[in-house]
């Protein structure tokens, strides 16, 4: 009932009154029969299954579109679309649905233009045909034409069986798309339904996929297959729901409640990205002073070096007007990564975690901050790392998985990045995690260090062991005097400054202005080999 | 050099709680600093120790000693038992003696430390097992005071001033009525009960007492006073005492001063008849826990934002700590004194209300939803209060504000206005109502004052989320709401409902604290109402019960261990 009511704002564009007058209403006309396709589009699959999609606890397709964009700014295209495949029945006019399994267009998300597709569960299932996919490849060619992101929103049983080879033709041109625009203009999936088979590797493709707690899935294979193959007991959600893909495999960058929960965080997460690589990142008005103080800092790293703190508190004190949009807070949370505003212009966060596993780099964490590093700079915004880590984590488990390869690209994202780089040691900078950890070595921008950080190869107990492997000394006291201290760091001019972590804050916004002209390139290429 | 040998009740300091309450200990202290306990400790080593000489410490440290003192001072007393209580039985035969209700404490406890209060047999016996625990490891010391409780009394007591030369003041009263667990939460002077002739009548005991044992310094005699006012001897503080400022406030007297003059050996510079009742001051105790677990239980936490509402005026905060403090479970859970002060009660009133929506902390739970509820209640505002006033209003426990339905639209419209963050005055439509709300919103700020229709209010946002959710300080009491646009709304409708988590069948640690005894095993049939395990918080013991009965599925605490807040403790199957 409720999408038949919200009819008159979804179409802007499609009153009876646009048509000649001269034919309108004769049965069978041309008018007629426009009016009676538009009306069977918006009704999707039937009032039946639009309710019994609502009782599954979603949102259809359209009411999704609704409430993710502006009122009244959704265009919609290929609204005529019908399926081509002749087999099985599928050429019945009763399996014919306008607009097919998906609903195209673009729209604006607080005045800022958007590309949208929303997959259509009440059709078919939301199954990819050849049409559909055409429909979203038609958006994606647009956006990256017009420079604007793609948001998909995804609810789909997987490919349209009936039509063969032409479902996954489908989805490899929808891959291509993916690819071509990934670094041009940022894509994001939600995944509000489920996503299965070659289907997943679209989200995977895209820059942020976000999903919806207990409604959506994302697997290659669902669990009857994998009983089949494995001899597994497994349910959905332990498989591939929202807990497993944001906690566990790092698939998912962040779930939320429900449906609605989900379209207005997205909302509010849209307003941090440019819209595309050709546009800086977006200026909101900010009502927090750039030269505010920040006392508490003074104090947040306690005295001894061991205890351990939130880095997450330090960020709320110092972005603007605490607002912190983190990305895969639930995945190795060692590393914290998100985005936040300086003097009203988005900038992405790195962190160490000291209260999860000592915010040590191991290999999870390295992936987390590489991939969240390259998309800051291939979208120029700013990267802000704040360093407190022990090194990288040793063990069995962590050199058989390939920290080597791992962590390199870490390294290899923070040297390759040309984006304002700005990095604050609150504390422990040991290591070669203190090198990655975007050092001065590394091009960055600006390097500071408060007087609490240490700069050193490691700390100062395992250093004597080593220097005076065999010999009883108290040489540890000299080194913990020598290395425990921002000094040989600062004299070197590896930090620029040494800074009271009350001005942090202060500082930071004054660099943005200043490198706010930085012009950086790297040599040509054709492109980089980072250690996949 | 060291100036000062702090003695201020900072309940900020475990050091110097411990100083005061622990005999044991304030020896050690003194003996650190050179000081013979049984001499006059008087500038030995360049160190002068500003307070009464430990005599008079020693006495009145003492519960059951000082009533002694007293009685023979004739300071009204009540009556009582007090020593060592060898068994449950001889404290039910002492109690029958006494007459029910009785209570029962450790005689070294200070203030409500430890205080239990029983209305028959059983509860005696369970109020000796407690108090003699917590005397022998709390202050090492056995003994227990066993007496009669007086129903429905207040709390009132005399502040004293004393020099060594034999003079002494009583500088008027200050009630202490509203408690939770017997500790003090909002204090003011004068109290609205006390008539100039009961005034003075305490004041000149109190002054006896203080002679009696050679008082000298500043002091406070508490007396419990019932309906009749009738008014008892409960115990005698030696030390400058946590709601001093409200006294200061009133008589003008900076009593910190005072001490160091009499430390000094400088006589007093008043006399009786100079000191007057100027207006009046009232303190609310500000702490880090949650009113709404049995009026407080202590929460921890770092204070990430704290502004004091130092703008306001006639208010004064006295605290220790700053933005980035650390709230531990080590220490009493205070973040400061509260005190504002008018020329009558109501102005006083007014501004604590005030300073209260004034004040910014955030990082720990914290009082003031109840301070504020407290101080506007009408039985609070006639003066109609006793030590039951907490449990008496709110029988089932503390709830927050109760908004009216005018409130109600109020917050909404202001959340509504915070929702949409526009800059300019905006008008908002509440159930048909229009209200406008004006404001220029600071996102950044963790304060906002707004004026709705004509209504000054200041809000406090504690935060808000893209999905619509914000939670803001309205009247003290934090709410916690939902903003959705029309569409937004309508398509909520359609949300599944998430399950919530069974909590009878699981014990939860209400509180940061340690685990001082877990008295069930997996497998153990437990009745509802049994005893589970016991937290100790702020030298505090709470014990924990079953909510339902049933069997142990599994324990996952053991004694000695520090729990957090809402950590799992013992499931049930």
């Amino acid at each position: 009932m409720a999408a038949l009511r919200l009819l008159p704002r979804l179409l802007p564009v499609s009153r009876p009154r646009l048509v000649r007058p001269r034919s309108a209403g004769a049965p069978g006309s041309v008018p007629e029969r426009i009016a009676e396709k538009r009306r069977a589009a918006l009704l999707g699959g039937g009032q039946a299954r639009l309710d019994a999609q609502h009782k599954r606890g979603k949102l259809t397709a359209r009411e999704r579109i609704l409430l993710l964009l502006d009122p009244g700014s959704f265009v919609e295209y290929d609204m005529f679309v019908e399926h081509r495949c002749a087999d099985f029945g599928m050429e019945s006019d009763q399996n014919k649905y306008p607009g097919d399994s998906v609903v195209t267009g673009q729209g604006r998300i607080n005045g800022r233009l958007a590309y949208v597709f929303s997959q259509d569960f009440t059709v078919f299932g939301g199954s990819l045909s050849g049409a559909h996919a055409q429909k979203i490849c038609k958006i994606m060619d647009q956006a990256v034409m017009v420079g604007a992101p793609v948001i998909g929103l995804n609810d789909s049983g997987g490919a349209r069986i009936q039509e063969g080879v032409e479902s996954l033709a489908g989805y490899a041109d929808i891959f291509l798309r993916n690819v071509l625009c990934s670094g041009v203009v940022p894509q994001i999936s939600l995944i509000m339904g489920p996503c299965a088979g070659g289907a997943v590797y679209s989200p995977a493709l895209t820059d942020f996929t976000f999903m919806v707690k207990d409604t959506s899935y994302l697997f290659i294979t669902g669990p009857d297959v994998v009983k089949s193959v494995t001899n597994e007991d497994v349910t959905q959600e332990q498989l591939g729901g929202a807990k497993t893909h944001t906690a566990v495999s790092g698939v998912a960058h962040r779930a939320f409640e429900n449906d609605v929960d989900a379209l207005l965080n997205l909302r509010e997460f849209f307003n941090y990205l440019p819209l595309s690589n050709r546009d800086p990142a977006p200026v909101r008005k900010c009502h927090d002073p750039s030269n505010r103080l920040v006392p508490e800092l003074d104090t947040v790293v306690p005295m001894e070096s061991t205890k351990a703190y939130d880095m997450v508190d330090i960020v709320h004190s110092i972005v603007d007007e605490r607002e912190f949009f983190e990305i895969m807070p639930s995945y190795a949370r060692n590393i914290i990564v998100g985005f936040a505003r300086m003097n009203g212009r988005t900038v992405g966060i790195l962190g160490n975690q000291p209260k999860v596993a000592s915010g040590c780099l191991d290999i999870n964490s390295s992936v987390k901050g590489a991939r969240f590093v390259r998309f800051c700079d291939a979208f120029n915004i700013p990267l802000i790392t704040f360093v407190d880590v022990p090194g990288f984590l040793p063990g069995t488990a962590q050199e058989y998985g390939g920290i080597i390869r791992h962590g390199a690209k870490l390294l290899f994202a923070f040297a390759e990045a040309t984006v304002p780089k700005i990095t604050i040691i609150t504390r422990k900078a040991y290591g070669g995690a203190y090198d990655v950890m975007s050092s001065k070595h590394l091009r960055g921008d600006v390097n500071y260090a408060w007087p609490t950080a240490e700069v050193a190869v490691m700390g100062a107990k395992g250093a004597v062991r080593i220097i005076f492997r065999g010999k009883e000394t108290d040489a540890e006291a000299e080194y913990v005097n020598k290395f425990a201290n921002p000094f040989p760091a600062a004299v070197r001019g590896f930090v620029d400054d040494i800074i009271e972590p009350s001005t942090t804050r202060i500082r930071i916004c004054r660099d943005l202005e200043v490198l706010a002209s930085k012009t950086q390139s790297n040599p040509w290429k054709k492109h980089a080999n980072i250690p996949l | 050099t060291l100036r000062v040998l702090a003695h201020t009740e900072k309940e900020s300091s475990n050091f110097h709680q411990r100083f005061f309450l622990c005999k044991p200990i304030m020896n050690s202290c003194l003996r650190m600093f050179n000081f013979k306990p049984s001499l006059s400790p008087q500038a030995s080593e360049g160190v002068t120790f500003i307070g009464p000489d430990t005599h008079a410490i020693q006495a009145m440290g003492d519960k059951i000693e000082s009533k002694l003192l007293a009685k023979n001072a004739k300071v009204n007393t009540i009556p009582g038992f007090d020593g060592v209580v060898k068994d449950a039985d001889e404290a039910v035969r002492i109690a029958r003696e006494i007459g029910y209700p009785v209570m029962i404490k450790a005689s070294a406890g200070g203030g409500g430390k430890g205080m239990r209060i029983a209305w028959d047999d059983e509860e005696t016996r369970e109020g000796f097992r407690f108090s003699s625990q917590e005397a022998a490891s709390s202050f090492g010391d056995d003994r227990l005071l066993i007496e009669k409780f007086i129903d429905n009394p207040r709390h009132i007591e005399i502040q004293v001033l004393a020099d060594k030369h034999d003079n002494a003041l009583w500088l008027n009263e200050r009630e202490c009525s509203i408690q939770r667990r017997n500790q003090k939460v909002v204090e003011e002077a004068p109290s609205t009960f006390l008539d100039p002739d009961t005034r003075r009548a305490m004041g000149e005991q109190a002054v006896a007492l203080a002679k009696a044992v050679k008082y000298s310094s500043a002091g406070t005699v508490e007396f419990l006073v019932d309906s009749k006012k009738n008014f008892y001897f409960l115990e005698m503080n030696t030390r400058l005492q946590v709601e001093h400022p409200i006294t200061e406030c009133i008589t003008g007297l900076d009593l910190v001063q005072e001490m160091i003059r009499v430390a000094k050996g400088y006589p007093l510079r008043h006399k009786q008849a100079d000191i007057p009742i100027n207006g009046w001051a009232v303190e609310c105790r500000v702490y880090a826990e949650d009113p709404y677990k049995s009026f407080g239980l202590p929460s921890i936490g770092r204070l990430s934002q704290y502004q004091e509402p130092l703008h306001v005026s006639n208010v004064r905060v006295d605290s220790g700590i700053q933005e980035g403090s650390d709230i531990s479970i080590y220490y009493d859970p205070m973040i400061s004194k509260l005190i504002t002060y008018g020329s009558d009660r109501a102005e006083a009133l007014q501004r604590m209300e005030e300073a209260l929506d004034n004040y910014v902390i955030r990082g720990v739970t914290h009082n003031i939803a109840l301070l504020r509820e407290v101080i506007i209640h009408p039985r609070f505002v006639q003066g109609n209060i006793s030590t039951k006033f907490l449990p008496d209003v709110y029988p089932d426990g503390f709830k927050g504000h109760k908004l009216t339905d005018l409130e109600k639209r109020e917050l909404l419209a202001i959340a509504t206005s915070l929702y949409v963050s526009c800059l300019v005055s905006q008008q908002v439509e509440v159930d048909g109502m229009k209200l406008n709300v004006t404001n220029e919103w600071n996102l950044a700020s963790p304060l906002s004052s707004v004026t709705i229709d004509g209504t000054h209010r200041t809000i406090q946002c504690l935060s808000r989320d893209a999905a619509g959710n914000i939670s803001i300080q309205f009247l003290g009491t934090v709410y916690k709401l939902r903003i959705l646009t029309k569409l937004a709304a309508e398509l909520s409708k359609y949300m599944p409902e998430k399950a919530v988590e069974d909590t009878t069948s699981i014990l939860r640690s209400p509180m940061p604290g340690a685990v001082v005894a877990v008295s069930v095993k997996p497998g153990d049939l437990v009745s509802e109402g049994q005893e589970i395990c016991v937290i100790e918080a702020m030298k505090m013991q709470n014990s924990l019960i079953a909510a339902k009965s049933g069997k142990v599925k599994a324990v996952h605490c053991k004694a000695g261990e520090t729990v957090g807040e809402g950590d799992l403790l013992v499931e049930l199957e």
